[in-house]
């Protein structure tokens, strides 16, 4: 795969001017490398959804129902009725082109269909030509396209090249959140079986085992217990992380990749150091093992299905209320749907931090506290023994994740946690941080490996960020508190600014803790040596 | 390009046939009185079925703002009150900073692709203020207009045609709404014409209302600044037409009668394009809630139930192997 991607250089020169373009009559081609492959049928049959088939999105028949324009039709008014967004953002949009550049896939790619604005007019030339009087006088005129199979087709590879950032929708002087219109237009392929497997394997694994990568509970355990081991191995400390435990205070929630993929791994040692340090009365769930949730990224109703298990298992285990670890999507659905769809979380209390007594009043109805709110309360009380200069042989940058960022609002909290856990930290330029973050490029399911060339282009614009400040300070690890950034940005920051490690923010936390009865810590925790210096430097 | 003539030629062929109407003797209560009055209809109507019936009929299931800040959380980190604001207060402040000043459209920095090759954030302002520069105007100018429909006139009219002409320059004064429109209108529609990426992106209708109001500013202009317009007259028509005795006095000239039907034209239009986005800035989800979500559960009227796999349905699944490694079940 990687030997056909074109150099950094070539990425590069992306080419801007449209000459000759015509949306209207463009279709969609299928290039290698910048489409996801279709969803197994496999996955489909197992979570009832319709039209399981073996396919894949290159062929000429996609093997659509008879009927399938009606489904499409049908499920758009169906939507129309059910979300205000959907038709207020069909109908205001006045084509200013405040948007077009500042998606990452636009500006990595030059496809004018990656302008927001183009994308959302794949949808709504549909709707324009089917549910407004314009539309079905005046047709093209009024921008208005007959829906068919090519243009399924174009829904297809450009709502699968979208990553729901919604950086799009900062930028709008109505704030038209082409997010919202990918995630419906998601929603309506969907209903016709044109899906990624990136998306379905793991909602499916989800709904069977409990997280994304399909881990049984023996082997959910037996994961915990290694990441526990290697721990040990570093600070000598030993812990038994509970699982499934019956009346703890806290029930904690993490994307499952910290438990399994490196290097999220070295964050899930960071919590258990943490939770060890202030003697946390908490459990994991082998049930409600992925707060992750890529529900989102097929429909809302996935996500519910998918989401249910957390209030489901907080109220079996009887705990008070819910801890959330470093996730971004993962988030914007805690954040944003978990209480509404599910809940209202009344067998739960006002979360409260047994270690500071703070009461989260933020968090008083869903009764769930990110991570970074928990600990930067810690810091901030001074019940963590810190030792910054651990974290000496790092010159640290943070990249906001997308739905932390311009879902929830999750800016200072980390970076309080940072300071206080490193003495290097540079931000990289203010266009590319807080609000105006830019994607990974491998969210909402994009992050496979077929489609890395697109993943690459997208994430040109983070990946340049990242270069900048390893040339400017010698930043030589990018923090984030997402468990798809970490999957995504190691291939991201090697291709664009190699020489740049990833790593969660509680993994530098980690290295920071200083644990009673721990050995002399010789390395961080990934094992590799710590700066022998002890000189302070500024942050 | 195909567009913009598309647009041109409409608007053309609309022109022509109101200037030919406006010459008609025999059209003139049609066009000073049924047809006014008829816009008027249509654009209350339209609007109020658009927002009412259509977006105000459909739920808003989900609390979705864009956070554009700093979250408020802990009690000492500020958060940014309205840039995502968690108060009803707060988003009442950033609708009125929406729209009032185009909140939103101020942080438009363009991206650039630089040889290196690097990325720049280089300007973006100029839509930020051609957007400012002729929204304003607008809503000066339909302001000044209320000396044409009162009696006498309300003070606000007076105030605001003194500020406006406040550099006194010219005979009669120039207003400098009038520039700032032009002004403003000529950018947006230069841009969409000259800008390839913006031309691409635009359709029909997006040059043709850039284009009718241009035109009723430039009628409007004409009247003012270079013909010798019956000023009187065309006040007792606007008061006839607000105090429902409609009456078409004689000696009005024909430009003033295309500038009234062009400004028909553009009310009865607005509720099937893009121009809604004025009622529909307010309802925009992503902006008019405050992003207090995990303090206040939201409702979703039709929150369905969905198929879940639950705890049981998962225990028995995985019985044997939960108790072989040792976790706790609850049915053993
Ligand atoms: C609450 C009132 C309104 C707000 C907040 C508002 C806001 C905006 C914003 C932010 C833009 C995008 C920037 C631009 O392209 O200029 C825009 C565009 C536009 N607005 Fe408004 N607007 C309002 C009312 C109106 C009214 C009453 C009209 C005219 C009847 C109007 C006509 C237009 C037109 C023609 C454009 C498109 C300009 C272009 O094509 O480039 N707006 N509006
Ligand atoms: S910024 Fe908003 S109004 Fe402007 S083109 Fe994009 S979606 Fe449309
Ligand atoms: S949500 Fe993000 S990826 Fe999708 S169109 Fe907007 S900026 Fe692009």
């Amino acid at each position: 795969m990687s030997e056909k991607l074109p150099k950094p250089e070539e990425l590069s020169t992306v080419d801007f001017r449209p000459v000759d373009y015509d949306w209207m009559t463009a279709k969609a081609t299928f290039r290698k490398g910048t489409y996801s492959y279709q969803a197994a049928p496999k996955n489909l049959k197992y979570l009832g959804l319709a039209n399981p088939r073996e396919w894949s999105p290159i062929d000429d028949d996609w093997k659509l129902p008879d009927n399938w324009k009606t489904i499409i039709l049908e499920g758009l008014r169906e939507r129309l009725d059910k979300f205000r967004s959907l038709g207020l953002f069909m109908d205001i949009c006045v084509r200013c082109g405040a948007c077009a550049d500042k998606c990452h896939f636009y500006i990595g790619s030059g496809d004018p269909k990656n302008m927001p604005v183009l994308r959302a007019e794949l949808l709504r030339s549909v709707y324009r030509r089917y549910f407004t009087t314009t539309g079905k006088m005046f047709g093209a005129l009024a921008g208005a396209r007959e829906l068919d199979v090519s243009l399924l087709k174009e829904w297809f590879y450009y709502f699968y090249q979208c990553t729901e950032c919604r950086r799009c929708s900062v930028y709008c002087p109505y704030g038209i959140d082409t997010a919202e219109i990918t995630m419906l237009g998601r929603e309506l392929l969907t209903l016709v079986g044109c899906n990624i497997n990136w998306v379905m394997e793991p909602v499916a694994n989800c709904f069977r085992t409990g997280n994304h990568l399909g881990i049984q509970p023996h082997a959910f355990k037996d994961n915990i217990e290694f990441v526990r081991d290697e721990l040990e191995e570093v600070t000598g400390i030993h812990i038994d992380p509970p699982i499934n435990k019956k009346g703890a205070e806290v029930l904690f929630v993490t994307p499952s990749a910290d438990v399994f993929a490196s290097p999220a791994i070295y964050t899930l040692m960071g919590y258990m150091l943490l939770f060890h340090h202030i003697g946390l009365d908490y459990t994991f769930s082998a049930y409600a093992s992925d707060g992750g949730n890529f529900g989102l990224f097929a429909s809302h109703e996935l996500m519910k299905r998918l989401n249910a298990k957390n209030y489901a298992e907080a109220k079996r285990l009887g705990v008070k209320w819910i801890l959330g670890g470093e996730c971004g999507h993962m988030w914007r659905v805690m954040h944003q749907y978990m209480a509404t769809m599910n809940g209202p979380a009344d067998f739960l209390e006002v979360p409260v931090s047994p270690v500071t007594g703070t009461r989260f009043e933020h968090a008083r109805s869903t009764k769930m506290v990110h991570i970074c709110e928990f600990t930067s309360d810690l810091i901030r009380h001074g019940k963590l023994k810190l030792d910054k200069s651990r974290n000496d042989h790092r010159v640290v940058t943070f990249h906001d994740s997308c739905n932390p960022a311009r879902s929830v609002g999750i800016l200072e909290e980390p970076r309080y946690v940072l300071r206080n856990v490193v003495n290097q930290f540079h931000e990289m330029p203010e266009n590319t941080i807080r609000e105006h973050t830019f994607c990974c490029g491998g969210g909402a399911g994009l992050g496979n490996d077929e489609n890395m060339e697109m993943r690459l282009r997208g994430g040109m614009p983070r990946g340049h960020a990242v270069r900048h400040v390893r040339d400017a300070h010698g930043v030589n690890l990018l923090a984030c508190i997402c468990a798809i950034d970490k999957a995504t940005l190691p291939a991201l920051v090697d291709y664009w600014s190699p020489g740049v490690d990833v790593g969660g923010v509680h993994e530098l936390v980690g290295n920071a803790l200083v644990m009673e009865g721990e050995n002399e810590r010789t390395t961080d925790l990934r094992g590799d040596p710590m700066a022998t210096s002890k000189g302070e430097s500024d942050a | 390009m195909k567009r913009f003539l598309q647009a041109a030629m409409l608007f053309g062929v609309l022109l022509a046939g109101v200037v030919v109407a406006s010459q008609a003797q025999g059209l003139r209560s049609v066009l000073g009185t049924v047809l006014p009055y008829a816009a008027v209809a249509v654009l209350l109507v339209g609007v109020i079925y658009r927002v009412a019936g259509v977006w105000g009929r459909a739920p808003v299931p989900f609390r979705i703002p864009t956070s554009c800040g700093q979250q408020k959380a802990l009690s000492w980190i500020k958060p940014s009150k309205l840039d995502n604001p968690s108060t009803t207060l707060g988003v009442i402040g950033r609708m009125a900073l929406e729209v009032l000043v185009f909140r939103s459209l101020f942080r438009n920095v363009r991206t650039q692709l630089k040889p290196g090759p690097k990325l720049a954030y280089v300007g973006g302002w100029e839509l930020w203020a051609a957007a400012m520069a002729f929204h304003w105007s607008f809503l000066l100018i339909v302001l000044r207009h209320m000396r044409y429909f009162t009696e006498p006139v309300a003070g606000f009219a007076t105030m605001l045609a003194a500020l406006d002409g406040f550099f006194e320059i010219g005979v009669p004064t120039l207003y400098v709404t009038n520039v700032l429109i032009v002004a403003g209108l000529g950018y947006l529609l230069l841009r969409r014409v000259f800008d390839p990426q913006l031309r691409m992106i635009s359709l029909a209708a997006d040059f043709f209302p850039l284009l009718l109001l241009l035109s009723i500013v430039v009628t409007g202009g004409l009247m003012r600044y270079f013909g010798h317009t019956d000023v009187a007259s065309i006040k007792e028509l606007a008061i006839g037409l607000i105090t429902f005795h409609p009456v078409v006095p004689a000696g009005i000239g024909s430009l003033f009668f295309v500038h009234l039907t062009l400004v028909s034209v553009l009310l009865a239009y607005l509720p099937f394009s893009k121009l809604m986005h004025m009622p529909g800035v307010f309802l925009s989800p992503t902006r008019n809630l405050a992003n207090n979500n995990r303090a206040e559960r939201h409702v979703n009227p039709w929150n369905a139930p969905v198929k879940v796999h639950t705890y049981e349905e998962w225990e028995e699944e995985f019985h044997d192997k939960i108790e072989a490694c040792g976790l706790p079940l609850d049915k053993p």
